[in-house]
């Protein structure tokens, strides 16, 4: 860009419009780039055909979502109560506690939920005999659980950590031991502080219960993922994926706002 | 008699930095303790060591005859009897003011609740906020705080209150009221220990005033002696600072 004769520089206002006036250009040029190389009919044909779509019906919603809901429910659950005791061993004043906790924790948070959904599926190989109560739903909340115990056990920890110390302090000086002064004053008002991101691990768990494809699940067991991509092998056509995909959303979006909602609103109380 | 606080050649270390140097104090039971002192002088420190919410490095504080430092010593029992104020008040702000009074009334002297509501409503109506029983805490001026506050330790019966700057954190104007409540508490023959700024507070209301500076008790006399007539340079140059800030 040139500077205008008689002016040693644009003034900061106009260099923005310029900037601005760009970005739109770069903007329009992608637009139409797609629009034009696109094959629409194509794209129509594999992912919004609605004779297809209906197939999905209702069992989309009376067993995929169903199971989706059953797997990330159990998962969130078990990752609640498990996370929570994870939480107050990490913060023990007892090493071991801390130790074993941490160990698990940086484990379950760094190796990929793919791969303990694996291992879970060789489970019965290495230990003969051995079986996970409740099956398929047994299978995949458990390791729904194990992943989402590791991430939520470090929300509780942000979460008691965040409760002031002089709240122990007081309920100590009337007499509360340790134990009561958690249970009656810091987790309640620790819970408080977490409920907005618990509830994005709980949309997390929702996205991750896909991956319970991988433990071959099938008929009364499949969730959205599964569901969605067997009917677009059947009919040859991505549309029941893309189907499945706005379903999820149906889900996950008014989640995410409710958890922004729910921080915004903390922020203005207390 | 047994004293109701009896601290001996009380030190505390915060790693190397000595915080506490040798502190000897005795408080009778109806007895008002003021303590006065700069800024970093240990005077929380002190305060602290005795309900144990700080563990002393080295000495004694018995409490009623019983030596809290003693590791065989049932310390939750203990602070059962001691009433502790907070600068900060630290009331619980997921519970009203009623329930600030009650829990502990609940869950440590397993009072029914009933028994813990009535309870509470008394000592709220004697720090003057009984119409806020309902409210939680941030709905609360810092006055009204600190006076649920010391309302919920004296639910509990306590021997004896504990108050750490209790009015430092409030508005001028709200001074006043959490003043005229400790002032109530000290006539009706409550033993306090009270770290505090408000000379004309410590003067009528003291038996004795506590200076201390450095982690040393530099003076320790009726209000009369060391405010009025203070024997140590330190202490005078301390009190014209806090008497005659702008000079
Ligand atoms: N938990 C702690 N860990 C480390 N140092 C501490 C701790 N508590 C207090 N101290 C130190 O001990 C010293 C005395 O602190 P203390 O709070 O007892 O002073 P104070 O007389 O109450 O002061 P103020 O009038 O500001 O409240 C300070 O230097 C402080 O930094
Ligand atoms: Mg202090």
């Amino acid at each position: 860009m040139t500077a205008e004769p008689g002016k040693a520089r644009l003034s900061p206002r106009k260099k923005q419009r310029i900037s601005r006036g760009v970005q739109y250009a770069l903007l329009v040029a992608i637009v139409v780039g797609v629009v034009l190389y696109a094959d629409w009919p194509s794209l129509a044909q594999n992912f919004t055909k609605l004779d297809v779509a209906e197939k999905a019906l209702p069992e989309l919603f009376t067993i995929a979502l169903r199971n989706t809901m059953i797997y990330a429910v159990g998962g969130f659950v078990l990752s609640f109560v498990f996370g929570l005791l994870l939480a107050l061993m990490r913060l023990s004043t007892v090493g071991p506690y801390r130790w074993i906790s941490t160990i698990y924790i940086e484990i379950f948070r760094g190796l990929p939920a793919l791969l303990i959904f694996l291992m879970i599926t060789f489970l019965p190989l290495a230990l003969p005999g051995f079986e996970v109560p409740g099956g398929t739903f047994g299978q995949g909340i458990l390791g729904l659980g194990l992943i989402g115990s590791a991430y939520q056990a470090e929300v509780f920890r942000a979460g008691l950590q965040a409760v002031p110390k002089g709240q122990t302090e007081a309920a100590r000086s009337l007499g509360m031991s340790a134990f009561r002064a958690q249970l009656t004053v810091v987790i309640p008002q620790a819970i408080r502080i977490v409920i907005p991101p618990t509830t994005n691990q709980f949309v997390s768990l929702l996205k991750d219960s896909s991956l319970v494809f991988f433990l071959g699940v099938s008929g009364q067991y499949v969730e959205l993922a599964k569901f969605g991509n067997d009917l677009a092998s059947q009919y040859a056509n991505a549309t029941p994926i893309l189907v499945a995909g706005v379903t999820y959303l149906i889900v996950t979006i008014p989640l995410g706002y409710l958890a922004s909602r729910l921080e915004h609103r903390k922020g203005t109380r207390r | 008699m047994t004293h109701a606080i009896e601290i001996k050649d009380l030190h505390k270390h915060f790693g190397d930095n000595e915080v506490l140097k040798g502190i000897d104090v005795t408080v009778e039971p109806g007895q008002v303790v003021c303590v006065i002192g700069p800024s970093g002088s240990g005077k929380s420190t002190l305060l602290r060591c005795v309900n144990l919410l700080e563990q002393p490095t080295r000495g004694q504080v018995r409490v009623q005859g019983v030596d809290v430092t003693d590791p065989d010593v049932d310390i939750d029992a203990v602070r059962r009897h001691i009433g502790m104020v907070f600068q900060q008040f630290n009331l619980f702000p997921h519970m009203t003011a009623l329930q600030n009074v009650m829990i502990a009334q609940q869950r440590v002297l397993r009072r029914g609740k009933r028994a813990a509501e009535v309870v509470a409503r008394e000592n709220l109506d004697k720090v003057g906020v009984i119409d806020k029983c309902d409210a939680f805490p941030a709905q609360l001026s810092g006055g009204q705080q600190q006076r649920v506050a010391i309302a919920r330790a004296l639910a509990m019966n306590p021997d004896l209150m504990l108050f750490d700057e209790p009015t430092s954190a409030l508005d001028p104007e709200l001074v006043g009221d959490v003043l005229a409540v400790m002032r109530k508490l000290a006539e009706e023959g409550m033993t306090m220990l009270v770290v505090t700024h408000e000379m004309g507070f410590a003067r009528e209301v003291a038996d004795r005033v506590v200076f201390m500076d450095g982690g040393v008790i530099v003076e320790d006399g009726p209000p009369a002696q060391v405010i009025g007539d203070p024997r140590h340079e330190r202490t005078r140059s301390f009190l014209s600072r806090v008497l005659h800030p702008e000079d």
